[in-house]
This record gives structure tokens, sequence and C-alpha cells, in this order.
């Protein structure tokens, strides 16, 4: 019986690609799924797009791909591995093309495939002439509000694109926006030829694609718990999940022999309910998943069964997620040893507050915590130890639409050093304003998005 | 008597715009039917008082021993606009453990101690 293996790749850009090397080589993959996309990378991408000079090769996409496809293509094309990646981002255009100068510096050949028409921040009046308000999901307020401001709006696509990209020979396919599950459910309904109305068929690959877009917290990494996140083996070779799936949609959850980490009933149900609202209508582009039927076997060894997963409908709309500028953040860090640690931390920040107000600076938001008792656990910090830490360090964070202010805030605190309560140790260097970022979440009718998608295909 | 989450059960969480998304889980099914019982919507909003602006939603998971959270409006507009050293959420899970229940002093995780 026919069964694929799909391979976990990245869990967003910037995480680590040496650990795929086991899934090629020893866990007997045919596909390595790798997301690069978090909510507001594009935010990111948008940035560096900006800053492009004339002349230069341009950006927009995720730069880890590159590397990791020196690195990984030989072995990956020896054992006749495919990847599907988002790491086109905001340009996958750009990202074929950079990949294909660098494979063919090396004498390298592979069929690249792009996925593209995510991307509707030039269409959003054609948009909203069609129709689509694209008020925010879940306070309605008027796009208007942000519209000046945005620095990206994509849509979520499917899988589709991606089954089209392989089925006409694709042996990596770069994306933009796709639901992060796509990039495994693609290759399943291509391998097993499955409808595109199969709705409990779609749902698996969906729960599938979703324990797998996390990388290392599909196997073990994050394991959430007081004392049994001790017990994971070998953090430091840690594999990443692997699921071999059969044509009904049922899979064996496992990763690469001598890898370190666990799969298990526990590890893979956190990973399950992590990030997905209603646990009964996880909405992907594809299909609806209904994860109360779910079954998970652990067999031991590294090895759990899943099944039952049961679908619904897909939507009737795609969901884009906008990102707009929301003012900037200022930082101030400065660390204290005993004696009363947290007390000259108290002290530093009722200063800091003197020195803000006398300035006058337009402060719409203050946020103090204390690095070594409460930055991590608010409210839910025992106050029992606070008066004894050994050593406690002032984060203070201010929010302000001035990028000068914000600047000008990180400032103020060195001056404390010399000035301010005894035995200080500083952060090494002052940090700079920061840009914050606002999401806007919204809908729109599907039609109006798939009509745009491309897939092309192009050997390098 | 009185015993906090952490000894009887494992919870992770996450960010979904402004929502803190968290999944805690039983060891076991006798420790699942005492969460079920004992973490209750209002439960849960009493003990993130502060931490949330918008309504709490809970869904039992009986096929996973398991209860899916959500706190709306816990993440200050979202992460990527928070001021917060934790932006993500990331511990919400930790400050979750915390909370103490009612439970029976015969659970296995307890007996295991």
């Amino acid at each position: 019986m026919k069964t694929i293996r799909v391979g976990a790749g990245l869990g967003f850009y910037g995480d680590a690609w040496q650990p795929i090397r086991a899934s090629i080589e020893r866990g007997g993959v045919q596909y390595i799924a790798s997301d690069h996309l978090s909510e507001l990378t594009l935010a990111i991408l948008q940035k560096d797009r900006q800053r492009d000079k004339p002349g230069d090769p341009p950006s927009g996409y995720t730069r880890d791909a590159v590397p990791m496809l020196l690195e990984l293509w030989p072995l990956a094309a020896k054992h006749g591995v495919k990847f599907v990646l988002n790491a086109g981002g905001l340009n996958p255009q750009a990202a074929r093309e950079a990949l294909a100068r660098a494979f063919r510096a090396r004498g390298w050949t592979a069929k690249v495939a792009t996925v593209t028409g995510d991307s509707v921040l030039e269409r959003l009046d054609e948009l909203r002439a069609a129709g689509e308000a694209l008020t925010h999901m879940d306070t309605g307020a008027d796009l208007a509000s942000v519209r000046d401001r945005l620095l990206f709006a994509n849509a979520y696509l499917g899988a589709q694109p991606i089954a089209e990209a392989l089925a006409r020979g694709a042996e990596i396919v770069l994306t933009g926006r796709v639901a992060d599950a796509a990039l495994t459910l693609g290759p399943l309904a291509h391998e097993f030829g499955w409808r595109w109305d199969d709705w409990d068929r779609l749902a698996a690959g969906l729960t599938l694609g979703h324990l797998l877009e996390c990388s290392g917290q599909g196997s073990g990494g994050n394991f959430g718990s007081a004392g049994e996140w001790a017990a994971i083996p070998d953090y430091a070779h840690l594999g990443y999940p692997i699921a071999e799936v059969s044509a009904d949609g049922s899979a064996l959850l496992t990763k690469a022999p001598g890898t370190g980490g666990r799969v298990s009933f526990d590890t893979l149900r956190q990973q399950l309910l992590y990030e997905v609202h209603d646990p009964h209508a996880y909405v992907s582009p594809d299909v609806v998943l209904d994860m109360g039927s779910l079954k998970f076997d652990d067999l031991g060894g590294d090895r759990v069964r899943v099944t039952g997963a049961r679908g619904a409908a897909r939507p009737a709309s795609l969901k884009i997620v906008a990102g707009y500028q929301d003012g900037w953040m200022g930082t101030g860090i400065i660390g204290f040893a005993w004696p009363e640690a947290y007390a000259k931390c108290a002290k530093s920040a009722d200063i800091i507050r003197t020195l803000v107000r006398e300035r006058g600076w337009a402060v719409e938001d203050t946020h103090v915590e204390y690095i070594g008792y409460d930055s991590l656990l608010g409210a839910h910090a025992d106050p029992a130890v606070r008066d004894q830490l050994n050593e406690c360090f002032l984060r203070m964070t201010i929010r302000t639409q001035d990028r000068k202010v914000a600047d000008a805030f990180g400032r103020l605190f060195p001056w404390l050093g010399l000035s301010g309560p005894p035995y200080v140790g500083t952060m090494q260097a002052v940090q700079p304003a920061r840009e914050l970022l606002g999401i806007w979440p919204a809908l729109v009718r599907r039609e109006l998005v798939e009509g745009k998608v491309n897939v092309e295909i192009e050997s390098t | 008597m009185r015993v906090p989450l952490w000894k009887i059960a494992h919870a992770r969480s996450g960010d979904k715009a402004d929502r803190a998304d968290i999944g805690l889980f039983a060891y076991d099914a006798q420790t699942y039917a005492v969460l079920r019982r004992e973490v209750t919507r209002e439960r849960l909003a009493a003990h993130f008082a502060g931490l949330h602006t918008g309504a709490v939603e809970l869904w039992p998971l009986d096929n996973l021993l398991a209860l899916k959270i959500v706190l709306n409006g816990a993440l200050q507009g979202g992460a990527a606009r928070s001021l917060r050293m934790d932006n993500l959420g990331k511990n919400v899970a930790a400050r979750l453990l915390r909370m103490e229940i009612d439970a029976p002093g015969d659970l296995p995780r307890l007996k295991l101690r």
C-alpha cells in the first residue's frame, strides 16, 4: 500500500534547518514542508523591499531559503526529496531568481515553481469596489482607519496551487502566503489524487500539516509542563516530526531514528491544539476541521497513529491578514544586584517616569516589568520572593507615535549607572526605537483572489 | 484538597491576533474529569482578571483529555504592538498552571509525587 512521508521543515523565519538532514538521510521522507512565515513576517519583508537599491537583486522573500537549499539540495536530489516552502513571502519570483543564480553557479538544475496571487495590497480599491468592505474581522472597524498605514495585505491561499505545481513536475515549490498546513496538504492531495470536496481526507491532511508546521514543537520541543520537559531526550539533536500518510488520510507520526526529542500522545496533542482557536471549526482555505473525533494511538518508540479526522466544506471566503504601522516602542533596561534589587528597579522606574513627564513627551502607554521577577508571569508572579531576589532587571517600554521620543527614551537609562541607585549592571547597548505593527484580519470572497493565482515553473 | 494545575496537567499557549490561545491537558482520564468540573469559564476569568479585556472561551475535548481555552483581548492588541516581554503569550500557559482547583488526593499524578 502506497504511503507518503512528509517531513517538517522550518517553523519560522530564522529556525534551524540542520535537523531536516536527518529526516532526509534516515527518515525516508519524500517531501519537506517548510513554514517561514509567521502572522507578521511579511512586515519585515516589506521593509526589506523598501530598502532595495536600483540594480540590486530584488528582495521581499525570506533570506534563509537559499542557504538552506544550498546545504540540503544535493542530499535531497539524491533521495528524490521535494521541497514546498512559503519562503517566497512577498516576492516568490525574486526568491526563485536568487535560487536559480545560486544553483546555476554550482551547475545544479531543479524545476522550481512559484505560486503567486496572494498579495492584495495593490488591489484593495478593486476589492472594495467589488463589494468587499474588508472590515476588521474581530472589531468590525472600517479599513479606512488604517488604509494609509498598511505595509502588506495578503490572502491565505490553500493547497490547490501547490498540488498543481507538483503535478506539473515541480521539485521545489516557492509560495507566498498560503495556509501553513497547505504546505503539507498540497503534496498529499497531489500524491493520492484527493478530490477537493473529499472533506474528511482534506481534514486529515490539514491535521497532519498542522502537526508539522511548527518544526520541533511537534516532536517534544517547548513541551509546556512542570518537570516533564526535563525528560525529553537530547534536545541538541532534536529531530523534526515526520508524517507517514496512507491514501485514506490516516498516518503514523514519527521522527528520524537516532534523533532527540519525543513523538508521543502528550507532545502531539500539545501541538494539535496550538494556536487553533475553536477546535471544532479549525478553518483553512481547503476544509474546516473538527478535532473532536481525532484519535491518537501512542504505539511507543516515538510512533503515534493519527486517525479519525472529520471535515466540513471549505469556507466561501478567504482570510486576509494585513499589517499596519501603529507607532513606535521605546525600551530601556537596567539591572541591580542585592541588596534591595527589586526596590532599586522600582525606584529607577519612578525616576524615569519623572524624566519623561518633565520632558513633556507624548507617550500613549507605559509598561513596567521586572526581569527575574514578573516579566513573563505578570500578575501571577509569586510576591513572596520579590524582596529576596539576588538580582533583578527593570524593563520599561513606552508606546508613542513619535519615533524620536522612542529613541530618546532608551537613552535615558545609562545615566542611572552613575547617578541612580547602587550595584548596577546595565545592558550592553541602548535599545533603539522599534516600529509597532497592528494586525488587520478580514474576509474576502475567494473567487476574487483565486482568479489571480498563478503557478509558474522554470528549470534553473 | 487544593491542588495547583501544574501537579496534574500540562499546557502550551501561543497567540492568535489579540487572543491568548491555550491548551490544557490532563495526564490521565481521572484527572480530565476533575478538570472538566473545576476549570470553568468563570474561574478562568477570575484567575486571569486584568490580563484580558474580552470573553473567555472554553471547549472540552474528551478524545484528547484536553481543554481548549481562549482569552480574547489578552495581548495588548497583538504580538507586534505589545509592550510586554511576553508579547506572544507563550507564558500564559505557565500562568494557568499556577491556578489552584479542588481535587481528590488520589489522582494518579499526586500519588506519583
